[in-house]
């Protein structure tokens, strides 16, 4: 199992997502004018500043040669995590529906916090134990997710709300509380909150962020089986 | 200044900062007057902001040598081992008047210095802490000056990926007119890599990379920085520099990669005064000659003169010296990374700074001059005979009973908590923050090998006001108290030396007390000083700032694991005071609150054995001794008590003992004293060692505290939190 985890200029916490694959699995880094995702298993667009944010956040990242790789390896059924700005970048490539907006207070905010865990079922939160809130630090100043109120009951109705803020966590103004979405098919998957920095005791004292990997990893090792 | 054909007059140096006396001297290094680009470079390496010339020979009284030091003062940073083969690069800046004039951007380009002090040295930054003083948030101006600074601090910071994980705000009257934003930034590297900025071998390239150089912040070092803010400080925003942390970012990245390759000779960040000072402060130290073509800068506007080239302070750019074989490589690097590289000059024997334009020689100096001869002043100090500073406003909630007073005290603008701003900042990016803000009493970082740093920034400013002399060593005892909580010993020290205009005596006066107990702190503490900033001339209409010493000390722990909290952890353990209690209410933020004026003089104490009770602190604390501990600063013991309530979740049941004036032992301040937790026999076994006095027990919803006779004072846990989480929560709606 190898993760290829994105790196354009820009990026911050793509070390920190590095290390966090490779406490389930391979990981290594792909440059952003690399087109060869050189056989990974499952593609991580990290959180940061890509290119400064400049334009709107994701937006000039979401056209890289990566990118057009990452694209087609999402139409052939890969497994795809945006966190943060890679969730904004996942948006603005149009592999994930809706947009994220600037917080309602316009300010950067960094806190702990608690996530309802919507589904259980998915390629990336199948290792999840059943009926425990998430505690995983979110830090953005473009967190607010919208979806036109169409899309989003169409998006309910597809099971594709995967992680809802817990009551009173939605800091940044979010439709529906919505913390994570996935597309249609189940193989792409973008979140605001940084399961990366939620996967050593002593950082913190939460682990929950490493079940993303690892049920990424088991959705993997699953399909090959 | 006239066009670059008419010669400069005595009117244009007295304009630029320059005495009658200094132009003389540059005349007379020069053979006759300077031209344009002379004077221009003259006048900001004679500056006060470069060329330290009322505090250098102060500076040189205090202790720069320690068995951890790998790189002291005169670097772009300093550096201690901290194991492992590792080094820590640190160093504290100013960036006070651009963020006076314009908050957001001189904030944001304050870290942006600093960060580029610490990867000129090789270093990866790993983290950023902030020390910012304001006028009262009740005030419309200090809000926008805090809200613009904390944006513009969290805008850099954030988008550069590296965290902010600690620092400290005051605010004060003084501060009204002239605010200070001082960054520390901290890295690290390879023992072995760590670069200095010497050019070296005449026949190298001088490679400018990074941002393209503009007309921003042209005299921001001379006009800006050194000199009194006045009326009209609209007038000088464009001597502000304007920040770019996407090209930083890119900068960064690419720097370490060409230390990595092993590709450059010598690296320096352009800072204050630009071209000029970074390349004559490279050939000075490398005991060389440089000569630059400025007609081959990359410029963002087409028409600027030489002199401007070279004293622009554009954002974002580096300079370094490689051997021609390696230039091709290093402008590769540079391509990949998407930075601009070009070869500006040339390394040249001798001691001569040329300035070129297309070939023609447009100015030309001798090294040694520009950079090591302006002129140093002794100061004439003068202790004030009179009150320097008017007393603070009273805030009227800060009467009554002892429980009303500790609700104000902690709802009050300096003690409340900082959530409303820390919440601002990044702190986790790069995983290794393992405390962040409010966690602990120093944030902890953890190293590869198991170790941890911890660090600190820290300055109460009324209390140097007070006693320069007691009330920096108050401030270098606090770091060390906030690093021992947390289980670590210091390793080295930095600071800013934020002061008034040295030129009058009362301001000398407290410059020469605080370098004086600067130096006399960290020698008893082994923390020897490994770099630092001086900003003078911080004085409004209404008089000059408090004296702000801001410390920053950097320690270590050996286990990450161990790393201590501040809260109380578990009911049933016991709670002691540990340490020499004497409070006293002098300069405390209780006689702030009541509108009390600064006293003339604080409590003296025994420094050596304030010493040895925080070395004993932190030893308990990094064995695992103790489960909580928190030294005892504003508001005194009732404050910190409450303090360790709120972070714990956890009530507590204690006795106080009044000794003579109950209000006295609940909030008077003193250093050197500790709030621990933990079970009994291992704060016995403090007890062996230090003065310890058991107060009581954690437990409970409320925190009661009965002083030995008279009425029990019971606050509930949610009401101390609502006071400390409201005060200025209420800022920020």
């Amino acid at each position: 199992m190898k993760f290829g985890v994105l790196r354009f200029p820009g990026s911050c916490d793509e070390v920190d997502a590095l290390e966090a694959a490779r406490r389930v699995g391979d990981a290594e880094l792909i440059w952003h004018r690399d087109r060869d995702l050189r056989g990974v298993d499952a593609v991580v667009v990290p959180g940061g500043f890509s290119f400064g944010d400049y334009l709107r956040a994701g937006a000039i990242a979401s056209f890289s040669p990566a990118m057009e790789s990452v694209i087609e390896f999402a139409r052939d059924g890969g497994l795809v995590l945006g966190i943060c700005n890679g969730f904004q970048v996942l948006c603005e490539a149009q592999l994930l529906p809706g947009a994220l907006l600037p917080n309602t207070n316009l300010r950067f905010i960094f806190r702990q916090v608690h996530l309802e865990l919507v589904r259980r079922d998915t390629a990336f939160t199948c290792a999840a134990p059943p009926d425990t809130p998430l505690s995983i630090p979110a830090k953005h100043a473009w967190g607010r997710y919208h979806a036109g109120p169409g899309e989003l009951s169409t998006m309910e109705a597809n099971g594709q709300i995967v992680l809802r803020y817990a009551p009173g966590e939605n800091f940044n103004g979010s439709a529906g509380d919505v913390a994570g979405v996935r597309n249609e098919q189940g193989n792409v998957f973008g979140l605001m909150p940084h399961p990366e920095h939620a996967v050593e005791e002593l950082m913190g004292g939460s682990t929950d962020g490493l079940l993303i990997f690892e049920s990424m990893r088991m959705a993997v090792e699953g399909a090959r089986a | 200044m006239p066009d670059s054909a008419t010669l400069p007059t005595l009117q244009d140096a007295l304009a630029l900062g320059l005495t009658e006396h200094e132009y003389e001297l540059v005349c007379g290094h020069q053979g006759g007057p300077p031209n344009q680009v002379e004077l221009a470079m003259y006048s900001l390496l004679w500056s006060e902001h470069c060329a330290y010339k009322h505090s250098r020979k102060l500076l040189r009284t205090l202790p720069t040598e320690g068995e951890h030091v790998v790189m002291g003062p005169g670097e772009n940073a300093g550096a201690v081992d901290v194991g492992g083969g590792l080094v820590c690069a640190f160093k504290v800046e100013s960036h006070n008047h651009p963020s006076a004039v314009e908050p957001f951007q001189g904030a944001a380009t304050g870290v942006g210095g600093i960060l580029r002090d610490i990867f000129a040295v090789g270093a990866r930054p790993i983290a950023v802490l902030d020390s910012l003083r304001f006028g009262e948030p009740s005030g419309e101006r200090s809000r926008y000056l805090l809200d613009g600074a904390v944006a513009g601090i969290g805008h850099y910071g954030n988008s550069i990926g590296v965290p902010t994980v600690g620092g400290e705000v005051y605010f004060e009257g003084p501060y009204e007119q002239n605010c200070l934003v001082n960054a520390m930034a901290l890295g690290l590297a390879e023992r072995g890599r760590l670069v200095r900025s010497a050019a070296a071998g005449p026949g190298n390239v001088v490679v400018l990379f990074g941002a393209s150089t503009g007309r921003d912040g042209i005299g921001g070092a001379s006009v800006l920085a050194s000199a009194e803010l006045d009326a009209g400080g609209e007038d000088k925003r464009p001597t502000v520099q304007v920040g770019d942390p996407f090209e930083e970012k890119k900068l960064l990245e690419c720097s370490l990669e060409l230390l990595d390759r092993g590709v450059v000779v010598s690296l320096q960040d352009l800072g204050a005064a630009g071209l000029t000072s970074s390349a004559s402060e490279m050939a000075s130290k490398g005991e060389v000659g440089i000569d630059i073509d400025v007609g081959l800068v990359p410029l963002r506007e087409s028409d600027m003169e030489p002199y401007e080239i070279m004293v622009s302070e554009s954002q974002e750019r580096m300079l370094c010296v490689v051997e021609p074989g390696n230039v091709a490589e290093v402008l590769g690097v540079c391509e990949r990374w998407e930075v601009s590289g070009t070869a500006i000059g040339t390394v040249t024997e001798g001691d001569r700074m040329r300035i070129l334009r297309d070939g023609e020689v447009v100015g030309d100096m001798p090294v040694r001059a520009l950079v090591n001869e302006c002129p140093l002043y002794d100061l004439s100090p003068e202790r004030p005979s009179a009150p320097l500073y008017p007393p603070p406003a009273p805030a009227p909630a800060a009467a009554g009973e002892p429980g009303a007073v500790l609700l104000a005290l902690l709802a009050s603008p300096n003690i409340a908590s900082r959530r409303p701003l820390f919440e601002q900042y990044d702190a986790i990016v790069q995983s290794r923050t393992v405390r962040r803000p409010e966690e602990a009493d120093a944030a902890v970082l953890a190293l590869p090998d198991g170790a941890a740093l911890a660090v600190s920034i820290d300055c109460n400013g009324r209390r140097v006001a007070a006693d320069p002399y007691r009330g920096t060593l108050a401030a270098v005892l606090e770091c060390a108290a906030n690093l021992a909580c947390t289980g670590a010993l210091p390793l080295g020290t930095t600071n800013n030396l934020n002061f008034g205009n040295p030129e009058k005596p009362h301001i000398a006066w407290q410059l020469t007390e605080a370098v004086r107990a600067l130096g006399e702190g960290c020698r008893a503490l082994r923390a020897p000083i490994v770099g630092g900033n001086v900003s003078l001339y911080n004085e409004g209409r209404a008089g000059p700032i408090y004296p702000t010493p801001v410390i920053g000390m950097v320690g270590r722990l050996p286990d990450a694991r161990a790393a201590g909290r501040l809260g109380f952890a578990e009911a049933g353990h016991r709670i002691a005071l540990a340490g020499p209690f004497a409070p006293s209410l002098a300069a405390s933020e209780l006689a702030k609150l009541r509108g009390e004026p600064l006293p003339d003089g604080l409590p003296g104490f025994d420094l050596d054995a304030l010493v040895a009770v925080i070395g004993a602190v932190a030893t308990a604390v990094r064995e695992g001794a103790l489960a909580s501990a928190h030294d005892l600063a504003e508001g005194g013991l009732a404050v910190a008590l409450a303090e360790c309530c709120i972070a714990g979740g956890h009530g507590a049941r204690v006795v106080v003992d009044p000794g003579g004036v109950l209000e006295t032992a609940l909030f008077g301040e003193c250093s050197g004293c500790f709030v621990v937790s933990g079970e009994a026999a291992a704060l016995d076994e403090l007890g062996d060692s230090v003065p310890l006095t058991n107060l009581g027990s954690v437990g409970g919803e409320e925190l009661a505290i009965d002083p030995a006779g008279g009425d029990e004072i019971v606050l509930a846990l949610a009401d101390l939190q609502a006071a400390h989480g409201g005060g200025l929560a209420r800022f920020f709606p």
